[in-house]
């Protein structure tokens, strides 16, 4: 994991500094709350809809048992004893006092963490793949780059009131756990021919009101490049950007309409100018924060595999587990542990302080003390022995961490909704509670297979219900809240914006079409299709129809 | 409201002259950029600093061709949430050359006053409801900084490159 | 017209709160000021913009509420979540919710 020097912890040490003045400011008086909000969003802070929320940076969803157990506290002692888990990779407590805040930023301080561009129109907390530094098929630790970007992108002084919030994700591997296409500037890590690494640039992806899946503009970057050429597209969509019309303004809209091609000739224009300076970084820098993602010392043993196959064979709830919550490591031996945060029936993302702990313990146990967040909302311990992997499920279980449904049904993505949201139209966390109990029945789910269900309360479509294979967006109408259906949306390699299939659901009736939709499924799908591999087959007029009959 | 010049309370010398005003011989003049283009052979011939102020949304291409003969350019700030005019403020010292005075005009704050600066700007017509003189003291509210930009200052890879460069406290150079 | 309330969020905490009758303003939606007509909802909206320049409170707005056996009900499922807490979490209900007891 990287580690703050003397440079980066004096950032955000004077940061809380900064923002106890600014706070201190606000309460006199001397500070609008127009003059204010941008302040306080650039530190993560917003007014929700019953208090002050906070959204705490962790960047490319990597932590520490350390960072974790300082999350744990935090939630005990400043808010209500849990937290939030996001399709950011980021954590959201939902009740502190604006006068605690900079001593929670202070907190977070003390163990290298801030909130800083968790939100306001500046570069967003950078994302990445959670399988990052593990995954047998990744070209590069994408961790590096992300690191890199940090770095660049924090108080940057040109792009911190930008036309609107603008999110970076990075990956390292082919298959796409970190919805690259979705974002405004996605980055896939890959080798040319000449086995040069650089990266395919995607700009212009995004979801909200208006989604798209972002076009390449550059098939590759030599990776020594990539801040010059960040600076440069952010510097065209910061020139070019709206300011009359807050809808108009991300760069997916600027992109589609000036057009991908005209687009990426301004940005390649601009980076003709800037290539050769000192924005990007020198390779002794690199090599230092590369330095920080090397392996740890992996120490295999020679029966762990042998072991994990009795274990397999004794307990059935255990292989289960396994079968779905546990990922090939790229080291023999291990294996990446999945923790779902989606307990039948529970709230999906949220854990509470002694869950937290919990996971930041058995991550000193088992995985070299690191832990991941994953945009669906779940955590990952990136390093376990494979004849570890027992004990673990069974300390998961008496946490209630151990629900073995990864990718399936009940493992949805869902934003806060009404429930906790100023924004949202709906609520989202009780629709997805009830169909997470509707198919409790764990053979059933598994039968189903992967299904990617996701849930937005508004069309911001924080819940990423775009990308859903079936998505659900929550609207009101005239007061009551009603629930539209997607289908075929996919965030992975394969991106796709779903389909309308019709008429929006009330509350009361969206379980029952949910649960229409898999049994439509269920008859006309053939052997090892998905969901979405059988929407795509045969289109929608099939589901069209089992919902709303054939007239 | 308070002119801040390389960190510092200052007088001004400058005077903003109305497009339907005349431009007195003597002393610092800032006229709007449509008044420029209509009398910049007579503005240029005066023998008396004069200045520029550019519109929301200008970039700096539309002084390109006068940077030389231009004593200040003016850079607004409609609201403080435009941020236009930091990337404007970059490409008028980093790609123009531009070395005269570069103004910050219009809705500018106590907590953009850094953030401006790094991007070129040297002097600030602040506008916000903290005292000038405390004002002052955001510009050394963050020590670090990890880009390079307009203010030169030393990014945090090239002073983690030059241990030699010690580490200080918010100073340009 | 129909009834209103004014609600806010108190600067300091954020929580929501509404203005009582005595110009103090209150967690419990119960004990609100109501206005039935302009003349009062104009005289609330005069104290409340008061409290603003005060710093107290922020994002102050006027919600419709009916008044059913002497219960004061926002007419808005949005206004009755704030005004109850989350209806996912009955333990953190302004009904329910001791702070404290959780730490």
């Amino acid at each position: 994991m990287y580690m703050y020097d003397e440079i980066d912890q004096s950032l955000v040490d004077e940061r809380v500094i900064q923002f106890r003045d600014q706070v201190n400011r606000r309460m006199t008086g001397e500070l609008s709350e127009d003059e204010f909000k941008p302040l306080r969003l650039m530190n993560g802070v917003y007014l929700q809809l019953h208090a002050y929320m906070l959204r705490v940076a962790i960047p490319y969803g990597t932590l520490s048992s350390e960072q974790m157990r300082k999350l744990a506290w935090i939630a005990k002692k400043y808010d209500r004893n849990y937290g939030h888990f996001t399709t950011r990779q980021n954590l959201q407590f939902n009740w502190p006092k604006l006068e605690d805040l900079p001593d929670i930023l202070a907190e977070l301080a003390s163990v290298q963490m801030h909130a800083l561009q968790t939100s306001g129109n500046c570069i967003r907390n950078v994302t990445a793949d959670q399988f990052a530094g593990v995954a047998a098929d990744e070209v590069v630790d994408p961790r590096i780059y992300a690191e890199i970007i940090r770095q660049w992108s924090t108080l940057h002084p040109e792009f911190t009131y930008l036309p609107r919030k603008f999110k970076i994700a990075v990956t390292g591997s082919e298959i796409d756990r970190a919805a690259v296409r979705f974002h405004d500037i996605g980055l896939i890590a890959k080798r040319n021919g000449a086995g040069e690494l650089g990266f395919e640039v995607i700009i212009g992806g995004g979801l909200g009101r208006t989604p798209f899946v972002g076009p390449t503009i550059r098939d590759f970057l030599p990776e020594r490049h990539l801040l010059s050429y960040l600076e440069a597209a952010l510097r065209v969509y910061n020139q070019l950007g709206r300011r009359d019309n807050m809808y108009k303004a991300r760069i997916k809209i600027q992109v589609h309409e000036t057009g991908a091609e005209t687009f990426t000739e301004m940005v390649e224009a601009e980076w003709a100018q800037i290539r050769d300076t000192a924005v990007d970084l020198a390779a002794g820098e690199k090599q230092r924060i590369a330095d920080f993602f090397r392996p740890p010392r992996y120490r295999a043993s020679a029966d762990a595999e042998a072991q994990l196959r009795l274990q397999l064979r004794d307990d059935r709830n255990f292989a289960r587990w396994v079968e779905t919550n546990v990922a090939p490591h790229k080291v023999t031996g291990y294996r990446i542990a999945n923790i779902s945060l989606k307990p039948i029936g529970g709230i999906p993302g949220d854990a509470s302080s002694e869950q937290m702990d919990a996971v930041a313990a058995l991550a000193d146990r088992f995985s070299f003390s690191e832990i991941r967040v994953t945009h669906e909302q779940n955590l990952v311990l990136p390093h376990v022995r494979a004849d570890d992997l027992y004990a673990l499920w069974q300390t998961l279980k008496s946490y209630d961490l151990d629900t073995p449904n990864l990718g399936e049904i009940s493992d949805m993505i869902a934003c806060p909704g009404m429930d906790y949201c100023a924004l949202a139209n709906a609520r989202s966390i009780p629709v997805a509670q009830q169909i997470s109990e509707r198919f409790a029945d764990l053979d059933r789910q598994h039968n189903i297979g992967e299904l990617k269900l996701k849930i937005s309360g508004c069309i911001n479509a924080c819940g990423h219900h775009h990308a859903g294979h079936i998505g659900i967006l929550g609207v009101d109408r005239k007061g009551e809240e009603y629930y539209q259906i997607t289908l075929g949306g996919s965030g992975a390699e394969d991106a796709s914006v779903g389909d309308i299939v019709g008429p929006a659901f009330p509350y009361d009736k969206v379980v029952d079409a949910v649960e229409t939709l898999v049994d439509t499924y269920l008859d006309i799908r053939t052997d090892g299709e998905r969901f979405l591999d059988t929407y795509r087959r045969v289109g929608k007029t099939p589901f069209k129809e089992a919902l709303y009959g054939t007239d | 409201m308070a002119l801040i010049k390389n960190r510092e309370i200052t007088e001004d010398h400058w005077v903003r002259i109305d497009d339907e005003s005349a431009v007195p011989a003597e002393g610092g003049a800032i006229v709007s950029i449509a008044r420029w283009r209509k009398d910049r052979a007579v503005l240029a011939g005066r023998n008396a600093p004069i200045g520029v102020e550019l519109e929301s949304g200008d970039g700096p291409e539309v002084v390109a061709d006068d940077i030389v003969r231009l004593d200040l350019i003016a850079v607004p700030f409609a609201t403080f949430r435009d941020g236009r005019g930091y990337s404007t403020a970059r490409l008028l010292r980093e790609r123009y050359g531009f070395t005269g005075e570069l103004r910050a005009v219009g809705n500018v704050l106590r907590d953009q006053l850094p953030l401006m600066e790094r991007c070129g700007f040297d002097s600030f017509e602040y506008a916000g409801r903290t005292d000038a003189a405390k004002a002052l003291k955001a510009f050394r509210d963050i020590s670090a900084v990890y880009q390079t930009a307009a203010d030169r200052r030393a990014s945090a890879a090239a002073l983690r490159n030059h241990p030699s460069k010690a580490f200080s406290n918010g100073t340009c150079g | 017209m129909s009834q209103q309330v004014l609600s806010a969020n108190r600067l300091n905490d954020g929580l929501v709160v509404y203005l009582v009758a005595d110009d103090t303003w209150s967690e419990d939606i119960e004990v609100s000021e109501v206005a039935g007509d302009e003349g009062s909802v104009n005289a609330l909206l005069t104290r409340a913009t008061q409290a603003v320049s005060d710093q107290k409170i922020v994002d102050l707005y006027l919600i419709e509420v009916a008044v059913v056996g002497g219960e004061i009900r926002p007419t808005k499922y949005r206004e009755f979540i704030r005004a109850t807490g989350p209806s996912v979490r009955a333990d953190l209900s302004k009904q329910n919710y001791v702070p404290g007891a959780d730490a």
